[in-house]
């Protein structure tokens, strides 16, 4: 008997031991892989250029876009930072505006009913059909693109929050009830906290939707000068035929986009992998 | 604590709420309750007992205050105050992003007290149900058992006149369900509380109770009362007891007349 209980032992021990390495080889790769495809395409990128002898007017190699990259910097960081405002302010509006609306949608039925239909036209209507008539309403272009980027954002947010609002379990709703909650409470105690994945899911969709509003409105305001984002560099430097830089604005609109996903990723974690179901690492 | 330093016997309990003719309609056709009577005493450990749809949760809602009768009155004698009900539902009805302290504290977090002021009273009512080592864990690493310790525990807080309880073991296994069952008592041994259990079983009601109200099905009523008369503490021996066994059949009989009154099958 006590042989047989040795054996399972250690055949438990060699099962978990395979696990472990299972799984650490999974953590390795979930990082190792991405970065290992990544620096093949570059790699290809750049062959495919001197192979072919492609010139760099039509389609620069990786190296010269980094290059330009780094001298065209004072330039291109200018441009980062008016993108990054538009963006991040247009995402900060959306939250608030998102979630308020979604507040106020929760507290009564009739005004969810009124204006839920003009969030969904906002919603489906083409940012690009709406936005040059933005700019001839709109004196400033700050403010323009503001709305724009706006537009685009806030009704993931609205929506995802509306419907985390309504989610609340019943018995818990019944349960506030015998308690005597007020209003006040149950939204801060009992709905906001219901609310807080899908939220946080909605913001995951509108940090990227915040940075195509903002770079497409850019496009459509055109006049650049002093003070233009990303999106007119792309512009300017198509018209110069100057690619390599397009390539290079075009890396650094790529890589806010990342920067944003991953922030907001992050944060929904932070705040969810205590308790959801989403953010919970389960044994098996 | 004031509370009283035992229960008194059946029929020389003071009384502490009464449902007299009650009745509740469900939009105007389904008759979920007709003229259903019921004097609840202290100290009184009553089931509800009765076929699926019988109105037993109706009931437990309309005491709660969540619903009110269609007609007739339910009164608490000398009215009712806050904290002087507790509830349990069938499952947990647990605040999962809220560590077990923070969901015990509720009761107390709705009446405007922080979470200071109250921990002598979480503590204790941790302490109650065993799951005092458990304060600040989440419930998501408790087991479903535990879980409902931690849901009894803050229906008792405040330490409420009477505990409203619907179905609350029945999405357990039988093994937890006896624990629990014995815990409760000995809960209930300690508060001097008043209980309302609803359940559909026979053997949990009259392991637990001194009164089994019986109830029939189409329209929801009471059909009929069954007192047991054995006395507590009641432990794992009065389980497989020769009483026990008598009272069980006592109660089956009951239901069962309860479900052929009118002709109504038990298979409806
Ligand atoms: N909110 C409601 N609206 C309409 N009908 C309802 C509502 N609540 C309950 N009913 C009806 O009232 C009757 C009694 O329901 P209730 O839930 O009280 O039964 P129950 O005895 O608790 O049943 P179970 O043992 O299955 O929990 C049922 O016929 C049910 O369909
Ligand atoms: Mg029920």
């Amino acid at each position: 008997m006590s042989t047989t209980d040795m054996n399972t032992a250690t055949l438990v021990d060699e099962e978990e031991l395979r696990y472990a390495r299972a799984e650490k080889r999974e953590k390795i790769a979930k990082w190792l892989l991405p970065v290992l495809v990544i620096a093949l395409a570059i790699f290809l990128w750049d062959r495919m250029v001197v192979w072919n002898d492609i010139p760099h007017y039509i389609l620069p190699g990786p190296g010269l876009v980094l290059e330009t990259l780094i001298k065209d910097w004072g330039m291109l960081s200018d441009a980062l930072i008016v993108t990054l405002k538009i963006t991040l302010a247009a995402l900060a509006v959306a939250v608030i505006g998102g979630v308020g609306l979604a507040i106020l949608f929760t507290q009564s039925r009739y005004f969810e009913m009124s204006f839920y239909p003009f969030a969904v036209i906002l919603q489906v209507t083409p940012v690009v059909s709406i936005a040059p008539l933005i700019f001839i309403y709109v004196d400033s272009r700050i403010a323009g693109l503001l709305l724009c980027a706006w537009i685009v954002a806030f009704f993931p947010i609205l929506s995802n929050t509306t419907l985390g609002l309504n989610s609340t379990d019943h018995n818990l709703r019944d349960l506030y009830k015998i308690y005597g909650a007020t209003r006040w409470q149950r939204l801060r105690y009992l709905q906001l906290p219901t609310a807080l994945p899908y939220f946080l899911g909605g913001l995951r969709i509108a940090g990227g939707l915040s940075l195509i509003g903002a770079v497409v409105a850019e496009y459509v305001a055109g006049t650049g000068g002093i003070g233009s984002g990303l999106a007119f560099r792309i512009l300017e430097a198509g018209y110069r035929l100057n690619i390599p830089r397009m390539f290079a604005a075009l890396l650094l609109i790529a890589a806010t986009g990342v920067v944003i996903f991953t922030a907001a990723s992050l944060l929904s974690h932070a705040l969810l992998h205590k308790w959801h179901e989403s953010a919970i690492k389960r044994e098996s | 604590m004031t509370l009283p330093p035992s229960i008194p016997p059946m029929g020389q309990r003071d009384k502490l709420l009464e449902m007299s003719n009650v009745d509740k309609v469900f939009g105007g056709t389904v008759v979920a309750l007709k003229d259903m009577n019921l004097t609840v005493n202290q100290g009184d450990f009553i089931s509800l007992l009765g076929p699926s749809g019988c109105g037993k949760s109706t009931a437990l809602r309309l005491i709660s205050g969540l619903m009110r009768p269609t007609s007739g009155h339910i009164n608490w004698e000398g009215g009712q105050k806050t904290g002087d009900l507790g509830v349990v539902f069938q499952e947990p009805t647990l605040m999962p992003w809220a560590t077990v302290e923070q969901n015990v504290w509720l009761p107390f977090r709705l009446r405007g007290k922080s979470i200071r002021d109250v921990q002598d009273e979480i503590m204790w009512a941790l302490k109650m149900v065993g799951l005092e080592k458990f304060q600040k864990s989440y419930p998501r690493e408790l087991s479903g058992g535990m879980k409902m310790r931690v849901s009894i525990a803050r229906s008792l807080v405040t330490e409420p006149r009477l505990i409203l309880m619907d179905e609350p073991f029945a999405a357990l296994d039988e093994i937890t369900r006896h624990k629990l069952n014995n815990d409760l008592l000995e809960l209930r041994d300690k508060l001097k509380c008043t209980v309302i259990f609803v359940t559909h079983s026979v053997f949990e009601s009259v392991f637990l109770s001194d009164r089994i109200v019986v109830m029939a099905a189409r329209p929801g009523r009471v059909s009929s009362e069954v007192t047991v008369d054995a006395p507590y503490p009641r432990t794992e021996e009065f389980r497989t007891s020769a009483e026990y066994a008598e009272l069980c059949r006592k109660a089956s009989d009951a239901l069962h007349g309860a479900m052929n009154e009118h002709g109504t099958r038990a298979s409806a």
